[in-house]
């Protein structure tokens, strides 16, 4: 479905990162961990082609990304941002029928076909008792489900969700993490791609995702959460001690160890170790 | 359809009904403004001279002096607002108005340009509304050359930049010109008037104006999913560097030209909008409508103050600023977001 290879990504002449490898296919849950400023956020722009790639192509179902319209794209990509207040107070079903938009002339107006396909949208996530509040006055969980229904009812085959669960409660989060699962694996939603960035090893882990590992411009390891995200990787990508441990049901998290954290244990000073 | 969703599916927005009644509303403003005036008119008197019929002072007083000012009034209030909705949607920030790319200003310089060249009127008008578009091509031009990763903000602030270029030339300009001749018709031109209109200088702008809502009119959604900024928008399919363009000139083209008819009218485009909103919500297709209608409303009401107030002619541009201005402070004072 996506994939690009030896992508390097960045700004203007200086690369943010290099020699990054992506591929992701229906039905499958790509999880970007890294630590702040490693560059998820750029790769994201990249692989949504709202950034040309230094070097290297971005593949859409085995097209150039750059050489497609943007129409073309938001029918196979659907990109949902962090939970951002519109400067407008939009509802909620206006804000869900914007999905609609690569799907409708450039002087078309959302049609019934286009309100059944949010309502439907709204239906799966559970909160169609929202389509007609005001967008902007609800709160930073809700919204993320209204953008992610807004991703739905763009019928794309890979979304692509930028920390989703960043400033989420941890109801919402939880809620956050099912409905991303069930898009991924769910017969009812044939199987979409799902790419999101967290802060969270133990969500990748929750979601039984496919890890990409970066750190410093590139790619540490990439491959199931129960390979790549090792005591030895996330020691070493966010330069503290972490034990990775199994709990009694079976699913491993992460435990990094607040005493062993002294201001003095750099990444340096454990790499050395 | 499936079952019972007919009835989510209705909006709960009021929507082609209200806009209806403003429409409605606007014919009876227009209809009493004619009425009002130095030589006042009854309703019937107005309807038969409307008809064509009746006393031949009314019908000239009708057809010559009041209904080609409120069909300017109308025209002007209308378009400044609807140029202002786009404008709003446009750059995401309720507090932007349509001078804020210095169309008003570049506008301005043309016309005391050519007031001072001692210009005939018509030919002042078309140096306004050149100088209008000039200005805010050398704006888009300037922002396409700047490399910033924000293409609004940069936008606005080169819309500032010469906007106050072409401040400090219309002020070299007033510096220069006749104190006794010219001085004062600049001054009267900067603050806006419809006190000397005729047909003749309505029926160029005319078709301007709606060539300029049309586009307008045939992007409405896509104006909505612009204004939830550049990235969203393309990220949603829409090829938003172009159709920012397009609408930045459509509006642009309506905004100079009614600013060529009727002078430097602020707050009109600022302040009309929001009340629009808080009618229809933001939806740009309702937006739109609502906008023109109550701009139009709005500015005929004025401009009949403007005339009636007392017995010199109020400039309309102070007019609308002492009413404005009050209106915009409430605005911040009820703490909606400022710029993202």
């Amino acid at each position: 479905m996506l994939k690009a290879r030896a992508l390097s990504i960045g700004y203007g002449k200086s690369p943010v990162g290099t020699g990054l490898d992506v591929a992701i296919g229906p039905g499958e849950i790509l999880c970007l961990l890294g630590p702040n400023g490693c560059g998820k956020t750029t790769l994201f722009r990249t692989l949504l082609g709202l950034l040309p790639a230094l070097d290297g192509t971005v593949l859409l179902n085995g097209q150039p990304i750059t050489a497609m319209r943007r129409a073309r794209i938001a029918q196979a990509i659907a990109y949902v941002p962090q939970a951002h207040a519109p400067p407008f107070p939009f509802e909620v079903l206006e804000v869900v029928l914007m999905g609609r938009t690569a799907r409708l002339g450039p002087f078309a107006q959302p049609g019934k076909a286009d309100r059944a396909a949010a309502y439907d949208a709204l239906r799966q996530l559970g909160i169609q008792h929202l389509a007609q509040r005001d967008y902007s006055r609800l709160s930073g969980g809700q919204r993320q489900l209204v953008l992610i229904a807004r991703a739905l009812a763009q019928r794309a085959a890979l979304i692509v969700m930028d920390e989703p669960t960043a400033s989420l409660d941890f109801g919402n989060r939880v809620q956050v993490l099912a409905q991303i699962e069930r898009l991924a694996r769910s017969a009812a939603t044939d199987g979409r791609g799902v790419i999101l960035s967290t802060h969270d090893p133990d969500q990748a882990f929750a979601l039984d995702a496919r890890v990409l590992l970066m750190h410093e411009g590139g790619v540490l390891a990439d491959g199931a959460a129960t390979d790549v995200l090792t005591q030895a990787n996330l020691s070493a990508v966010y330069g503290l001690p972490v034990t990775v441990e199994t709990t009694p049901s079976g699913r491993n998290v992460c435990l990094p160890s607040l005493s062993q954290s002294a201001p003095t244990m750099t990444s340096d000073a454990l790499t050395m170790a | 359809m499936g079952r019972g969703t007919s009835a989510e599916i209705s909006l709960p927005r009021p929507g082609p009904c209200l806009i209806g009644a403003l429409a409605v509303v606007l014919v009876g403003l227009a209809f009493g403004a004619v009425m009002i005036g130095p030589y006042g008119l009854t309703p019937g008197q107005v309807l038969s001279a409307l008809l064509g019929q009746g006393d031949l002072q009314a019908q000239i007083i009708v057809w010559n002096i009041r209904l080609p000012r409120v069909c300017a009034a109308i025209l002007v209030g209308a378009a400044l607002a609807a140029a202002g909705a786009s404008y709003q949607a446009l750059f995401r920030n309720p507090l932007v108005s349509p001078d804020i790319l210095g169309v008003s200003a570049g506008a301005g310089l043309g016309a005391v340009a050519g007031i001072f060249l001692s210009l005939p009127v018509a030919a002042i008008q078309g140096a306004a509304f050149v100088g209008g578009m000039a200005a805010v091509g050398v704006v888009m031009l300037v922002g396409a050359m700047v490399r910033h990763a924000d293409r609004t903000l940069t936008l606005v602030l080169i819309g500032v930049v010469i906007g106050a270029l072409a401040g400090a030339a219309t002020s070299l300009l007033k510096v220069m010109a006749d104190p006794y001749d010219q001085l004062p018709a600049i001054t009267f031109w900067l603050l806006g008037s419809l006190a000397s209109i005729t047909t003749r200088d309505i029926l160029p702008a005319l078709p301007m104006v709606l060539v300029g809502l049309i586009p307008l009119v045939l992007l409405r959604w896509r104006v909505n999913v612009l204004s939830l900024g550049d990235e969203e928008a393309r990220a949603l399919g829409i090829e938003a560097g172009r159709t920012r363009f397009i609408v930045i000139a459509a509006a642009t083209l309506i905004t100079a030209s009614v600013t060529a008819l009727a002078g430097v009218v602020g707050w009109v485009g600022l302040v009309i909008p929001h009340i629009a909103r808080m009618l229809v919500g933001p939806g740009f297709g309702r937006l739109l409508p609502a906008s023109a209608l109550i701009g139009a409303g709005y500015l005929l009401i004025v401009d009949t103050l403007a005339r009636s107030l007392a017995a010199v002619e109020v400039p309309l541009g102070v007019l609308t600023a002492v009413i404005g201005a009050p209106f915009f402070v409430w605005l911040l004072a009820r703490g909606r977001r400022g710029w993202s």
